[in-house]
């Protein structure tokens, strides 16, 4: 038996991005399918770092980013929890002359994008975090950026979609997307129930994360899309230290205190298993806790009780692909955010459901033309 | 009072070490937690009720029984044995709330 | 040190093993030395092999035949005999111990050493705060068990300790969990324990047997015809009641009782009657949970066992499990207790040595493999005689803490299964925190399973198996890499 559906919108992969997607289209009234093929915010969305960062994003990203701060502000309103978001601020630490140089030319770039930086140093900067002075001889803070639980987030975008009627179809993996005259005809495996599932729509968002590359691929679209895997650890509660979200100018490890005292760190990659899997890697593992100890020397004698990674799709020029297909009209991309797409997700999805529902948006998506790249070679399985 | 009792092997040597800056008596061999609930009734207390915890399994599963002492250290007190001169604490860190050392 | 796959429409990369040692060249490597690893050693020794021992703990001979610390080691002046710590057991428990000690100097035995990852032909290990990478050839398993657990009110206060835990304090450094003990749930370690501890003239303030009595009595009789040890904990029913014990069964707890400490075990009958125990202790166990997490990383495939109800890696009658290389042995692959731990230990090696093309004995092979297939039985009985209490999760209050580590109540886990949150538990654990802690759900993960498959109205096979994280225990941040570890990290911004 074939279960089916007809909508307005079928949208493939309930992450952060895919699952806000739904929330604004129901809004605006549309019908929504949103089909996931495990469980909502449970891939890169649901396990990422947390970090809900503006700053330091290439500019191209910022009108974007501004967009998603306004929709993070109105979290328990929209999606029913704050998730522990918490404005703690993004301090970016210069461990040298020529890194606060470059964070002072990045203030200087972003200026009128309202992200507020403040470059603090020398004396001032000991005085205000004794607990990190010594090891960087200063910052630039983006005061109003902070850091959220993913875990709770992402889903809870899904759910929110849902709880205004939106169809959402859990443990539904899309095999098979088509153009049948006017109409995108999705074909659905499920794990839950019985029969295959038919969805049919007039608009189809790919939103499928590090997989987005076969949708793409379906309408003639190869794009390089490459999975890569941050390496996280947390350690056990620990007394506060840090109330601000911790990065590095020229990368490297980062960190985050949570209310529960818990020190989330990320540094290095971590290893695929097969295409829907990837674990920590040992080396990785033991570089992030000595780069961790000697950026935070209050974790010296802490342990750390958990490492995780994810899967997150990375494109080459570390921008995501946000917009309408350039083959296949009613079909809108929106993936490979490189290491960086919860903070901006909800934005995206807020984007997409503008560019179905008026055909337009005021945001700039130049940048991330799906046919920026040369092509890929096709997709074999 | 203590909360382990002391029924055999009483023989061994006796080891010296603070608790809660108290000094405190605990036998050659025992684990810190074996000498730490012979002189008291709890290990810690829990991050974020504060409740007393006393260790659960003592053989390494539930990690109920970390200590601390006061250099800072971290132990697993059911895997960890006695020595002379240890400063442990069953006390402090957590003092009701989150809000401990350092800063910013 | 990248390999790129292309499947699925996406470009992986995979890292290879650091270690690149050629296979051959690589030692077996257990890990465990209680009584499955020892004998398995011993027959791998046997065979000419070197392994590598690895054991968390600082002496050999597992949890049921723990060593008392070292007299002139890290510890000392630990006089009891064997007779004494072991009981009926004793011969056995010497002759494992010797075992050992007969093959310590062709072995690589490294004990206070934790496994703490394992991760595509290595092993991660702890040692004295450095962390080392251990290729191995081949990899056999025998990390045992410690106690399951279900939450009540008033479990985590000071005095209320797993009858394994109680068990240790006495056996491993002469101490009793308190003046007045109660002992509390199901299982053989319920009657010995308490035995023990009167022995060492601890008062027993009851025993509190969550099994009805009519459906002990009826699998007992099969049990007492059972040679294996775990059995005999059944022999101290009649002696305990016999030195005026009273032993209550078919109860179900209501909390432990005190501010700072135990200070009464509140329980009732079935039939709702409530009691109250003065004690200062209460040591409570519901029977043995595999310490599993190193199969998992070494992606073994695991199924739900509904004997032990919980997920265990598949094994072969030989101990193979799914992946090849990677054996189980003991009650780290289900439980049967510390007799089959040994038989399964010295098959599972056998299994090893058949894999590498080497000659066994026949006859011994044929021996083991006769008497690991009665286990089968001995496990029905044992689960017939100490049945795990299905109803307890019904029955746990809402304000009830079911994970110690994250302090989360078993109404924060209800309410994400009922309200559609989450229909499987490493979802509900992401939603809740439960098994995020410390422990890794090594305390909570059976009550977890058991809460989400009442709220959803299914079975704990239903819910889905609680995937191990690496480290499987805390790691120290200030661990250092042991030179083989290079330094590869990516530059990330986030
Ligand atoms: C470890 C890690 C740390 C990170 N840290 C940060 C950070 O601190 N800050 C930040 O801003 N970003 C961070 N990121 C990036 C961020 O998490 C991602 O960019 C973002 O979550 C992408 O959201 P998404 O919805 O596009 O993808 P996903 O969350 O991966 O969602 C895609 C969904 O599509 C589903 N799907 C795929 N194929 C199909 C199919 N055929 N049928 C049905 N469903 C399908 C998948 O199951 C998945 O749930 C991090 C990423 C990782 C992995
Ligand atoms: C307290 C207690 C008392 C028991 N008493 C009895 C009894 O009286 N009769 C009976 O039949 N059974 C008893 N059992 C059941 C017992 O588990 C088995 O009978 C027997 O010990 C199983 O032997 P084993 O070799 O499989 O595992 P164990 O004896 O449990 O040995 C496993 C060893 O592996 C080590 N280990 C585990 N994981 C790691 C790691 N990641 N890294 C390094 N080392 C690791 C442990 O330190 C341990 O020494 C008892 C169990 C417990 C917990
Ligand atoms: S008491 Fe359980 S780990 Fe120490």
């Amino acid at each position: 038996m074939r279960e089916r559906i007809d909508c307005d919108v079928a949208i493939v992969g309930g992450g952060i991005v895919g699952g806000s997607a739904a929330l604004f289209l129901r809004q605006a009234g549309l019908s929504v399918t949103l089909l996931e093929r495990d469980w909502c915010g449970a891939k890169a969305s649901g396990v990422n770092f947390g970090g809900v960062r503006r700053q330091g994003r290439p500019l191209e990203q910022l009108a974007l980013s501004q967009r998603a701060h306004a929709i993070w502000g109105r979290l328990p309103e929209l999606i029913g929890t704050d998730a522990e978001y918490v404005r703690s601020g993004h301090l970016k630490l210069a461990r040298s002359e020529a890194d606060l140089a470059s964070l002072v030319a990045y203030r200087e770039r972003s200026r009128g994008f309202g992200l507020d930086l403040e470059i603090i140093e020398g004396e001032a900067f000991r005085r205000r975090w004794p607990a990190l002075g010594e090891r960087a001889v200063g910052g630039s803070l983006c005061p109003e950026d902070g850091h959220a639980n993913p875990r709770l987030v992402s889903p809870a975008f899904a759910r929110a979609a849902a709880a205004l009627g939106a169809v959402v179809r859990e443990q539904t993996a899309i095999e098979r997307v088509e153009k049948d005259g006017g109409r995108f005809v999705l074909l659905a495996k499920r794990e839950l129930a019985a029969g295959e599932l038919e969805v049919r729509a007039r608009v189809l968002l790919n939103t499928a994360g590090a997989w987005s590359r076969r949708v793409a691929d379906a309408f003639g679209e190869a794009v390089p899309l490459e999975s890569l895997h941050p390496n996280m650890a947390v350690t056990e509660p620990l007394p506060r230290f840090l109330d601000v979200n911790i990065g590095v100018e020229g990368g490297g490890v980062y960190g985050r205190q949570v209310l529960r005292g818990n020190m989330v760190v990320g540094g290095g990659r971590g290893f695929a298993l097969d295409p829907d899997r990837a674990r920590p890697q040992r080396d990785a593992v033991l570089t992030l806790m000595r780069d961790a100890a000697e950026l935070f020397p209050q974790l010296r004698h802490a342990h750390v009780i958990r490492c995780w990674t994810g899967v997150e799709g990375y494109t080459p020029d570390r921008n995501p692909v946000i917009g309408p297909s350039r083959t296949t009209p009613g079909l809108y991309h929106a993936f490979g955010f490189s290491g960086a797409g919860f903070q901006i997700g909800p934005a995206v999805g807020q984007t997409l459901a503008e560019l179905v529902t008026a055909g337009e948006t005021a945001m700039p998506l130049e940048a991330f033309r799906i046919d920026r790249f040369p092509p890929a070679p096709p997709d074999n399985p | 009072m203590a909360l382990l009792q002391r029924v055999a092997e009483q023989g061994r040597r006796v080891v010296h070490f603070t608790l809660d800056g108290r000094p405190a008596e605990a036998l050659e061999g025992d684990t810190v937690l074996t000498a730490m609930l012979t002189n008291g009734e709890r290990l810690r207390r829990s991050e974020f009720a504060g409740s007393p915890r006393a260790g659960f399994c003592l053989m390494g599963a539930c990690q109920d029984c970390w200590v601390r002492t006061e250099e800072g250290e971290r132990l697993r007190a059911c895997g960890s044995f006695i020595a002379d001169g240890m400063r442990l604490l069953s006390e402090g860190e957590w003092g009701g709330g989150l809000s401990g050392e350092g800063s910013s | 040190m990248g390999r790129r796959i292309e499947r699925g429409g996406v470009v992986v990369t995979a890292e290879l093993p650091t270690a690149k040692l050629p296979t051959a060249e690589l030692p077996p490597v257990i890990v465990g030395a209680g009584p499955a690893g020892i004998r398995a050693a011993e027959r791998l020794v046997a065979a000419g092999l070197r392994p590598v021992v690895v054991d968390e703990a600082a002496r050999w001979g597992g949890q049921i035949y723990r060593q008392p610390p070292e007299a002139g080691g890290p510890g000392g002046g630990f006089t009891r005999p064997k007779s004494a710590l072991y009981g009926f057991e004793a011969g056995k428990a010497d002759a494992v111990h010797r075992a050992m000690a007969a093959i310590r100097d062709r072995v690589d035995y490294r004990p206070r050493t934790l496994a703490w990852n394992c991760e595509a032909g290595a092993l991660d290990l702890l040692c004295d705060g450095e962390s080392l990478v251990q290729p191995f050839s081949r990899l056999i398993l025998a990390t045992g068990a410690t106690d399951r657990v279900l939450p009540f009110p008033g479990w985590t206060l000071p005095g209320v300790f797993t009858l394994g835990g109680s068990q240790v304090a006495l056996k491993f450094q002469g101490c009793a969990v308190g003046r007045r003990v109660a002992f509390l749930g199901t299982g053989p370690l319920l009657y010995l324990v308490a035995y023990q501890y009167l022995k060492a003239g601890v008062e027993v303030a009851g025993v509190f047997d969550t099994t009805p009595f009519a459906v002990q009595a009826r699998a007992m009789a099969g049990m007492l015809r059972d040679p294996s040890t775990l059995a005999k904990g059944l022999l101290f029913v009649g002696w305990l009641r016999a030195h005026g014990v009273p032993v209550h069964n078919g109860v179900r707890p209501l909390r432990a009782e005190g501010t700072e400490r135990v200070e009464a075990l509140a329980w009732r009958y079935a039939d709702g009657r409530e009691h109250r125990v003065s004690c200062d202790a209460v040591a409570f166990g519901l029977g043995l949970r595999s310490e599993t997490q190193l199969a998992d990383l070494a992606g073994c495939r695991f199924r739900f066992d509904a004997a032990d109800r919980a997920w265990l890696p598949e094994r072969d009658g030989a101990g193979r499990s799914s992946v090849a290389g990677v054996y189980l042995a003991g009650d780290g692959g289900g439980i049967a207790g510390a007799d089959a731990a040994e038989l399964a230990g010295e098959r599972a090696a056998f299994a090893l040595l058949e894999d590498l093309g080497r000659p066994v004995d026949a006859a011994r092979v044929r021996e083991l493999d006769r008497r690991l297939g009665g286990i089968a039985t001995f496990r029905r009985s044992l689960n017939a005689a100490f049945p795990f209490p299905a109803d307890w999760a019904a029955t746990v209050a809402d304000d009830t803490m079911i994970c110690r580590c994250e302090g989360v109540t078993a109404g924060a886990l209800r309410g994400v299964a009922r309200s559609g949150q989450a229909r499987e538990i490493n979802r509900a654990k992401a939603l809740t925190r439960t098994g995020m802690g410390r422990c890794q759900g090594r305390m909570c993960g059976a009550t977890a399973a058991e809460l989400l498959a009442q709220a959803l109205g299914t079975g704990p096979d239903g819910v889905g198996r609680l995937r191990a994280q690496p480290p499987i225990k805390p790691l120290p941040v200030a661990a250092t890499p042991s030179p083989l570890a290079g330094a590869r990290s990516g530059r990330e911004v986030a």
